[in-house]
């Protein structure tokens, strides 16, 4: 528990120092969404259509920006080899890493979601549908990337093999995320499709991180 | 015998990089791995620590063939984080192994430095604070890749003390080096 704090604390001080990455992903995340009315036209009601599927879209491949520096930075200082040498399991490093890229990451783009779909004329009583799911979906997203970022480690274009892994994975969760989203809007229940964000979430807790951990191991050893 | 390997070999891809490797330290000792560019020297240091595993022979510490936790590497990079001060860098080691932070930088000449970014720090100093860091380690097994790297005689002569606690204390030491190391009584392996 303690070398857990200790890698999370190292994460995030570091984030926090570098100051790059947050900012980066939430203003790209902020470009893209901000694309569409410019692409589409600025109907309201077409908007609002098209909210949640721009919003998940968006916040997929903003995920995806900073996974190929998770480890490789790590990997190319020696970093790496120091943490799997502390007798540390592999699995609990690539947990912390999954863990700071949520917390980096996902969580702000969670936050940053709320004004944007108001800004795309998505109605309001089905915000936290979509903020919830996302919020669900941002963090299997950060599981499912740790595992495809240690996998790619020392592959060369890894930055390339990256997202070409990350995104059909990831497509049941903007399936059902946008699913849910959109059947709040048209007063539905969004809860089946929560649920079964929360599923994939309870699913890759476990299995992304011993993956994860794996692969690392493999990477060292090569 | 604390450190025991026997008939080790390592394949890179289609290579043979280390063959038939075999030693064996006892509590206390050191030994220390020479040889050619090219000869397997931080291979046969990657193996040691449990990182790479032989494809061939046996390695076991205190006939222990697991290895986790057992092994603290100085490698060819430091593992230098620029963005953080020079006590941040340690925090990971020292709240893994429970030791003095500061002690460690003032040990290796560092010790007015630790609130000091680490990319100030000129790669002789990068060099001690990743020798600082493999101080703050409970590994009772140390391994070296050239420590003594962009290191001026004061520094060597620091590390020599760091390393002779060590070795008082029970520990085991391999180095690779070219250079002559401030380490009485180590065994010599040559690797072609």
């Amino acid at each position: 528990m303690t070398a857990f704090a200790a890698i999370l604390t190292r994460e995030l001080r570091m984030a926090w120092r570098l100051g790059a990455g947050t900012p980066a992903a939430l203003l790209f995340f902020l470009v893209v969404v901000s694309l569409f009315p410019l692409a589409i036209g600025p109907s309201p009601s077409q908007l609002a259509q098209i909210a949640p599927g721009i919003i998940w879209v968006a916040a997929l491949l903003a995920a995806l920006l900073p996974l190929d520096r998770l480890f490789a930075a790590d990997f190319e200082d020696g970093s790496l080899d120091q943490l799997l040498l502390s007798g540390v399991a592999p699995s609990l490093i690539a947990f912390a890493k999954a863990l700071a890229h949520w917390l980096t990451n996902g969580a702000p783009i969670v936050l940053a979601a709320a004004p944007l779909a108001i800004m795309l004329h998505f109605p309001g009583h089905a915000l936290p549908a979509l903020l919830g799911g996302l919020a669900l979906g941002s963090a299997g997203l950060s599981l499912l990337g740790t595992v495809a970022a240690a996998i790619v480690l020392g592959a060369r274009r890894g930055a390339i093999l990256l997202p070409v892994l990350v995104l059909p994975l990831a497509t049941p969760l903007v399936i059902f995320g946008a699913a849910g989203a959109d059947a709040a809007a048209a007063g539905l229940s969004a809860q089946p499709h929560l649920l079964l964000l929360a599923a994939f979430l309870a699913a890759s807790l476990p299995i992304a991180p011993l993956a994860a951990g794996a692969a690392l191991r493999e990477a060292a050893a090569a | 015998m604390r450190l025991f390997a026997q008939h080790l070999s390592l394949f890179r891809g289609e290579r043979l990089v280390l063959r038939d490797l075999s030693c064996a330290v006892p509590s206390g000792g050191a030994l220390v791995l020479t040889g050619p560019n090219g000869a397997g020297k931080s291979s046969a240091l990657r193996l040691l620590a449990g990182l790479a595993r032989p494809d061939a022979g046996t390695l076991t510490f205190d006939g222990n063939a697991d290895l986790a936790g057992i092994a603290a590497m100085l490698g060819h990079q430091d593992a230098i984080k620029p963005g953080l001060t020079a006590l941040e860098n340690l925090a990971f080691a020292a709240a893994l192994s429970g030791r003095d932070a500061p002690a460690a930088l003032t040990a290796l000449g560092l010790g007015a430095l630790g609130h000091v970014p680490a990319q100030l720090f000129s790669a002789g100093q990068k060099r001690r604070l990743a020798l600082a860091r493999l101080s703050l380690s409970n590994a009772p097994l140390w391994l070296l890749d050239e420590p003594t790297l962009g290191l001026d005689h004061a520094s060597i002569a620091r590390l020599g003390k760091v390393i002779a606690a060590h070795r008082a204390a029970g520990g085991v030491l391999v180095a690779a080096t070219h250079l002559t190391l401030p380490l009485p009584n180590a065994a010599e392996l040559a690797l072609a």
